[in-house]
């Protein structure tokens, strides 16, 4: 889990992903072949800025492992205001969330290999003010 | 192209099976259906075999060679084969085997489908399903499945007014028909209310929108139609049998309000067949969850998109209605065993297209399949004829 | 032109728990408690919040509003006594999450509640050196408290970010200087989960002596008197030693009110003085003069004299501290366990 997690700080501790320069087709996460241009894909990395509104959104009770402590936590479809769509947490009362909600990113933890293990952090989300 | 018919088929029970190793289940369903096809079984010329993750629920991969060594195929070394596509693995092994069939490649083959998932926890269950979406990022965020088919339930509400008691209606529906098959995980009617009442697993998915993963086989025989004539009297064209792919994550497509996999597949599915929606008389749906039944209602073209729910309000999907879906009480009563599923799904059509369905027959000629990956990142769809 | 602050940042977690809410469990009268401490209430950070991830949002803050490319920050070191790893450091998770490069200094500091004034000083010696162009001062904690210490009352959570810098100045450090000495009020041994202290010892042979030392010498050397200075902020470990420090040394109210955050937010020890410091920063003008002193035990003080330039006019300040002070989400004690993971789970 650690090289897997690693390699994709990056990606995980912003919002990196990826644009074919050839057709305009944001990626995210970065793909760096694009399913419509093929061999003609033009790739460079691209930064979001973090903020979006929420096409769909879940409260999810039944957790894997890693999630129990953080339950009922809230999964999101967050379209970027300048990118795609981003599955993500958000950080809120799950009464205040509905879809078309306003959101921001912020740096949070996920979960952690158990008390001696390493910590995953990554991007969620939380209502913007 | 040679055509391909159902010959025997063979199940076992579907549910938590504690006394039953992985090896036994699937033996079981293997002799149940060289016994309905009145085969000794060194006939057989290949094996298929789907299995999601043997090597996560039992530690044991090379599970086509296991089942071809425990079922006796070893001993003349007949070749196995194990595919993999999440839920829709089954459904990959039929085709397979169908395959193998057309292309006058084998003249006799055997598709299985086998699952053995109470061996672990159901939190370990929970991770190990998660491993059929994107485990990069959506498994990472604790997008678990159910959580993902939550996400495509809010937008289908959002974008077209279904509601939590249309969803509860496919339930129970479900479990209605789950009541005649005896094969059946549940066998016991519910009310709407008991959805309704039943605790969120991912809003506004809840414990009776969600089918069961449970332990299970299920086997199916086929062969060409010259070998087919000999066995059977009543054999199981298949007239098509088709698959197609989506992108993994439901963030890189275009609506997740409908499987882009299952429109395409069940194209060319109608188009081989020289069929239309219309000609169906029976379907089994991937209803892991009732919302992927409704979908699937506007997918496979019963209905425009976004009025799935007239089908389920209106009883037309009922086991009285015009077009019965899932008589078998589908994954939600008849049991999910995963790699199980989509040759399941082919041992309940076989059954009610020869009338031999009990409690539970509909009068069909033309029954479809469809079984689904994931969330759709893999499609199957099957069209089978009484000949 | 001298270094100093090119640009801050504060983060202060939404969740809160009152005095009133803790006291009623441990038997005590929350007005005792209220009147002898001048802390009401604490912020308490959310199961998926630590001091990294406080730290990376305080500095994306910083870097937002100071429209700074992450690129031309040369050092990342971040204070705290609660960092998420012994062995592992949290400038590096900053350092990737704001994204600049991999051509930079880093190091965690610990220096109990002023290890963050200690970046600072280190930031402000490279840049005047030459080293680098930016650096990333970071003071940060979700402090550790024994249930039913008095320290519950107050450990809480929160982060200050500074890049310093020679360009764009918005204060200017006119002087720092630190006092110094091995005087074992508070510690926290190897391996232990929460802090032990030296109860009354901690006020005047530590905090009182390193704070009013560091402010008489920094005035001193200067030529400054208190009345010079528009505003003062003390390390606040409670509510009141800040304003016994600042009557001992001749500060008015009206000085340290502004910067005076611990009553609402408590005790968020490296984060401390810093977002007392960095609420008075939201409201200064071009030509005030401020005075910072942290505290961290064990025992030292830093102490700093900054005058805000004609920058400030145009930089942006919204949320201030404040705003984030007055939110918040307040949560019951039991809800306060599970989330500073005071509960013994199985498995």
């Amino acid at each position: 889990m650690i090289p897997r997690f690693w390699r994709k700080i990056k990606y995980r501790y912003d919002i990196v992903g990826s644009v074919c320069e050839n057709c305009g087709t944001q990626f995210y996460p970065p793909r760096n072949f694009c399913p419509i241009c093929r061999r003609k894909s033009k790739i460079k990395e691209q930064r979001f800025n973090g903020r979006g509104k929420v096409l769909s959104y879940t409260i999810v009770h039944d957790t894997p492992d890693e999630f129990k402590l953080n339950k009922p936590y809230i999964v999101a479809l967050i379209e970027l205001d300048d990118g795609p769509i981003i599955t993500s947490q958000v950080v809120c009362d799950p009464q205040e969330i509905e879809v078309g909600m306003r959101v921001v990113k912020t740096f949070r933890k996920y979960f952690e290999d158990g008390e001696d293990g390493v910590i995953y952090y990554g991007t969620k989300f939380v209502p913007e003010k | 192209m040679e055509r391909v018919a159902i010959i025997g088929v063979g199940q076992s029970e579907f549910g938590e099976l504690w006394d039953k190793g992985f090896r036994e289940i699937v033996l079981k369903a293997g002799i149940d259906a060289l016994e309905d096809a009145g085969l000794e079984g060194k006939e057989i010329e290949a094996m298929y075999v789907g299995n999601m993750s043997g090597g996560r629920y039992l530690a044991q991969e090379h599970i086509a060679a296991l089942i071809a060594d425990y079922s006796g195929l070893s001993e003349m070394g007949v070749p196995s084969t194990r595919v993999e596509g999440a839920d829709a693995s089954g459904g990959l092994a039929l085709r397979q085997a169908y395959l193998s069939v057309a292309s006058g490649l084998h003249e006799i083959v055997i598709a299985a489908g086998a699952e053995k998932v109470t061996d672990v926890g159901s939190e370990m269950t929970t991770d190990i399903m998660a491993s059929s979406a994107d485990r990069e990022w959506e498994g990472f965020v604790g997008a678990t499945i159910p959580a993902l088919y939550a996400l495509m339930a809010r937008m289908h509400f959002t974008k077209y007014g279904t509601t939590p008691e249309d969803l509860a209606l496919i339930s129970v529906k479900n479990h209605r028909n789950g009541a005649l098959n005896p094969k059946a995980q549940f066998r016991r009617e519910i009310k709407v209310e008991d959805v309704l009442k039943s605790p969120f697993v991912a809003e506004p998915l809840r414990l009776l929108d969600c089918a069961p993963l449970s332990d299970g086989a299920a086997a199916i025989i086929l062969a060409n139609e010259k070998v087919a004539r000999e066995y059977t009297d009543s054999p199981v064209f298949i007239k098509a049998c088709t698959q197609a792919s989506d992108y993994l994550a439901l963030q890189n497509r275009e609506d997740i309000t409908t499987m882009r996999a299952v429109k395409i597949a069940a194209d060319m599915a109608y188009d081989q067949a020289g069929l239309k929606p219309e000609d169906i008389d029976v379907v089994e749906l991937h209803d892991s969850f009732t919302i992927a039944e409704l979908i699937a209602y506007e997918d496979l073209g019963f209905v425009e998109k976004g009025r799935g729910a007239e089908l389920i309000r209106e009883g037309i999907t009922s086991l009285d209605g015009s077009l019965p879906a899932n008589p078998s009480g589908g994954l939600k009563a008849c049991g999910h065993a995963i790699g199980a599923t989509g040759i399941r799904q082919a041992v309940e059509i076989t059954y009610q297209l020869r009338g031999k369905a009990g409690k539970r027959q509909v009068e069909a000629e033309m029954g479809l399949s469809l079984n689904i990956g994931g969330t759709g990142a893999t499609a199957v769809i099957t069209i089978y004829e009484i000949g | 032109m001298k270094a100093g602050i090119v640009s801050y940042g504060t983060y202060i977690p939404r969740l809160r728990v009152s005095v009133d809410e803790i006291a009623k469990v441990w038997g005590e009268s929350p007005d005792n408690v209220k009147v002898g401490l001048g802390v009401y209430r604490k912020s308490v950070p959310d199961l998926d919040e630590d001091t990294a991830t406080i730290s990376v949002e305080a500095a994306r803050e910083a870097i937002e509003r100071g429209k700074i490319d992450p690129e031309r920050i040369g050092a990342i070191f971040v204070g705290s006594e609660s960092h998420p790893y012994v062995v592992k450091p949290t400038a590096t998770i900053v350092g990737d999450a704001i994204g600049c490069g991999n051509s930079f200094h880093a190091a965690d500091f610990e220096f109990a509640c002023k290890a963050g004034t200690a970046g600072i000083q280190v930031c402000m010696g490279m840049v005047e050196s030459g080293m680098i162009e930016f650096g990333l001062a970071i003071g940060a904690d979700t402090s550790q408290s024994a249930p039913g210490d008095p320290l519950e009352y107050s450990a809480s959570a929160g982060g200050a970010a500074f890049v310093v810098g020679k360009k764009g100045v918005i204060a200017e450090i006119e002087e720092t200087l630190s006092f110094t000495s091995d005087t074992p009020d508070f510690w926290r041994r190897e391996g232990q989960p929460y802090p032990s202290h030296g109860g009354r010892f901690t006020g005047i042979p530590a905090y009182f002596r390193h704070v009013t030392s560091a402010a008489i010498q920094i005035m001193e050397k200067t030529g400054y008197k208190p009345s010079d200075f528009d505003y003062a902020v003390f390390h606040q470990p409670n509510g009141k030693f800040p304003i016994r420090a600042a009557r001992i040394l001749g500060f008015t109210k009206e000085q340290i009110n502004q910067g005076l955050v611990v009553g609402y937010i408590g005790n968020t020890y490296s984060g401390s003085s810093i977002i007392g410091f960095s609420a008075i920063l939201d409201i200064a003008k071009p030509g005030d003069k401020i005075l910072l002193v942290s505290f961290g035990s064990g025992a030292g003080s830093d102490a700093f004299i900054f005058n805000v330039t004609d920058l400030m006019e145009d930089y942006p300040r919204v949320p201030t501290v404040w705003d984030k002070i007055n939110g918040g989400i307040t949560v019951d004690y039991s809800t306060y366990l599970k989330l500073r993971k005071k509960i013994r789970l199985k498995g």
